[in-house]
């Protein structure tokens, strides 16, 4: 089982920069141009148009005029010739938006930081120190990754309200890594089990503790699984909504998908500009990482999967 | 790599202090290393875990802890027609979801893997409706799907083929439909980019071999591709069942539950009663409720990995 996941994690990382042997070209000629248009890009224009309509009616409702949001038979209602910032600047200087923003940017920043500092520990104990019992944590671990949250937070509530944590950042600080650490472990366990342990030997032989190995040869050696399992678990924090929504009370304090939920639903008809504006601008910076990080993000992904 | 569990355990000299031999004994040595995540999730995932099943017992409402009643509360929902149509709901939900991420997700890794032009960018564009949070992505649909001004009806009513407005989340069937589309929406990028990598394992000499034995492309997926898959299909299945089962977020903003709990899942019911009402013992009640759905798919996924092994060759270990 160890062995067989090295050559998985690797390829899993090339899914998407296409590094893996392309050997789809090979039997291509097998199909004629118009049979490859009608049998693939074709379905597949279908298909990316279905998944990316929703983003582009998004960032247009949040660019139109008021007028135009509403009439569709005098405007065309797929474009606009006079786009207004009005949306975006009233979400940003009229509504605390730029306070949840903050928000959620700290709470998730924090919580990644504690999980994958505590994975990294306790991915390392797993693989390398491989202490008695090792195995049946690494799978308890697992089955801690399948416990969703919305059959936790009602005891959770509970529990936050004891230790004094309700309305605070901190209760979603201190829930996330429930979410955030059975993932990581999992993935760094992978990471870990690439890194030769002749490194290790030769380090212990020249009496490195145990401290110093982790920190002077397995981390640096890690580096593509940290920032996988960094970006992912950033990824989630931000996308979650169940705890924050159920531990969190005053307005200041709630994180970008509360808040636009809870406070920007109003009677008002013409609401939409501001709703998809504050949409938008929630989705742009986990978009501009995405688009930094792809490969980190699909091997973080395709790796926890396989096993 | 065991030569190197045996190696750091060696025998601690003579003349050396408790503290020394805790920092050199492997099993305390890790127990150190585990500490930080064990307390996470011992604190916040297992005892909340037996906290719930213990709260769905007794009649505990927010801000009073509530006293043991035995099994009050789940006979209070078995006569509860409201909690047997979120178990319809969800389970409707679930099952209709799963199979067409399954199928579209399926269709589109093998699109993917197909000879594309800009192959990397089509890839990482597929992946946007999963990076995007999910609640976020339901206001647009929750726009899109508007009673009055949605953009679907405008299209069908230009295209000619309504004559009225759809009530998209107004009408039961039409809105368990609706969340049932935004969902497969959000989570066939998922399927479709793991199966994906699962696809790229694949040797190509078996498609070759079995194009010059003169299969058709449907014997090819049903032979070779298929076969191959299985493995990784069960886990990412598993995941997206296990994930869609729990689901609340595209419900609570899309419907929160309604229309006459058209949509009512078991995760959103138990919000309502435990968050909104204040009964947490009830809440708790439907949530312990969903760990045998839960527990059931695990173990479906579990016999799907047993497969793997003999199908790729590998011995069991």
């Amino acid at each position: 089982m160890t062995e067989a996941l090295v050559p998985k994690l690797a390829s899993s990382k090339a899914v998407l920069t296409g590094t893996a042997p392309d050997h789809s070209e090979g039997m291509s000629y097998l199909q004629t141009l118009p049979q490859r248009l009608l049998t693939i890009y074709l379905p597949l224009a279908i298909i990316l148009m279905v998944l990316l309509f929703p983003f582009y009616w998004m960032a247009l409702t949040a660019i139109k005029p008021d007028e135009q949001l509403l009439d569709l038979d005098r405007f065309s209602p797929f474009w606009t010739w006079n786009p207004t910032f009005k949306h975006i600047h009233k979400l940003l200087f009229e509504t605390a938006y730029p306070r949840w923003l903050w928000n959620t940017m700290y709470v998730a920043i924090s919580a990644t930081v504690l999980s994958i500092a505590a994975s990294v520990l306790a991915a390392y104990a797993i693989v390398r120190l491989r202490y008695r019992g090792a195995q049946w944590i690494g799978g308890a671990i697992f089955l801690a990754y399948l416990v969703p949250p919305s059959i936790l937070f009602i005891p959770l509530s509970s529990v936050v309200f004891t230790y004094g944590l309700f309305d605070s950042p901190m209760a979603l600080i201190l829930t996330y890594p429930t979410i955030l650490i059975p993932f990581s472990t999992w993935l760094l366990m992978g990471y870990f089990k690439t890194i030769p342990f002749e490194l290790e030997e030769c380090a212990l032989i020249d009496g490195a503790s145990r401290w110093q190995i982790l920190t002077k040869i397995v981390l640096p050696l890690a580096v593509p699984g940290l920032i996988s399992a960094f970006i992912f678990c950033f990824t989630l924090c931000w996308n979650e909504f169940i705890y924050a929504l159920t531990f969190l009370s005053s307005t200041q304090n709630k994180t970008v998908p509360v808040a636009i939920v809870n406070e920007f639903v109003d009677g008002d008809i013409y609401r939409w500009g501001s709703l998809m504006a504050g949409a938008l601008v929630g989705s742009l910076p986990l978009v501009i990482l995405y688009a930094f990080f792809v490969e980190h993000y699909v091997s973080a992904m395709t790796g926890a999967v396989k096993e | 790599m065991s030569d190197l569990a045996i190696n750091t355990s060696k025998p601690v000299p003579l003349g050396t202090t408790t503290w020394d031999r805790l920092k050199v004994n492997r099993n305390w040595v890790s127990f150190w290393f585990m500490l930080p995540a064990a307390a996470f999730l011992i604190l916040f995932l297992a005892y909340p875990l037996g906290l719930g099943v213990w709260l769905s017992f007794t009649d505990a409402r927010i801000g009073r802890s509530g006293i043991f009643i035995g099994l009050e509360n789940y006979e209070w929902l078995w006569d509860d027609s409201t909690f047997w149509l979120s178990v319809f709901n969800t389970l409707l939900y679930t099952i209709v979801a799963s199979a067409v991420k399954f199928a579209v997700g399926l269709y589109l890794a093998l699109l993917l893997n197909e000879n594309l032009p800009f192959k990397a960018l089509l890839r990482a564009v597929v992946l946007i409706p999963f990076i995007v949070p999910t609640v976020l992505s339901a206001i647009a649909f929750w726009w899109i799907y508007d009673a009055q001004f949605s953009i679907i009806s405008w299209s069908l009513r230009h295209l000619g083929l309504i004559s009225g407005n759809i009530d998209f989340l107004g009408d039961m069937w039409n809105a368990r439909w609706s969340v049932i589309f935004a969902n497969i929406w959000r989570g066939v990028p998922f399927v479709a980019i793991t199966l994906l990598a699962g696809l790229q394992t694949v040797s190509p000499s078996l498609y070759e071999a079995a194009t010059i034995d003169g299969a058709s492309r449907l014997q090819i997926f049903r032979h070779i591709t298929y076969p191959m898959l299985t493995p990784i299909i069960a886990v990412v299945m598993t995941f997206s069942v296990l994930f869609t089962f729990t689901d609340f977020q595209l419900i609570w903003v899309l419907t929160r539950g309604g229309p006459v709990n058209a949509t009512q899942l078991m995760a959103t019911l138990s919000y309502q009663r435990a968050i909104l009402s204040g009964q947490l013992g009830e809440g708790a009640a439907i949530s312990t409720a969903m760990i045998p759905f839960l527990l059931a798919a695990i173990l479906i996924s579990w016999f799907g990995l047993q497969r793997r092994k003999w199908q790729q060759g590998e011995s069991n270990d």
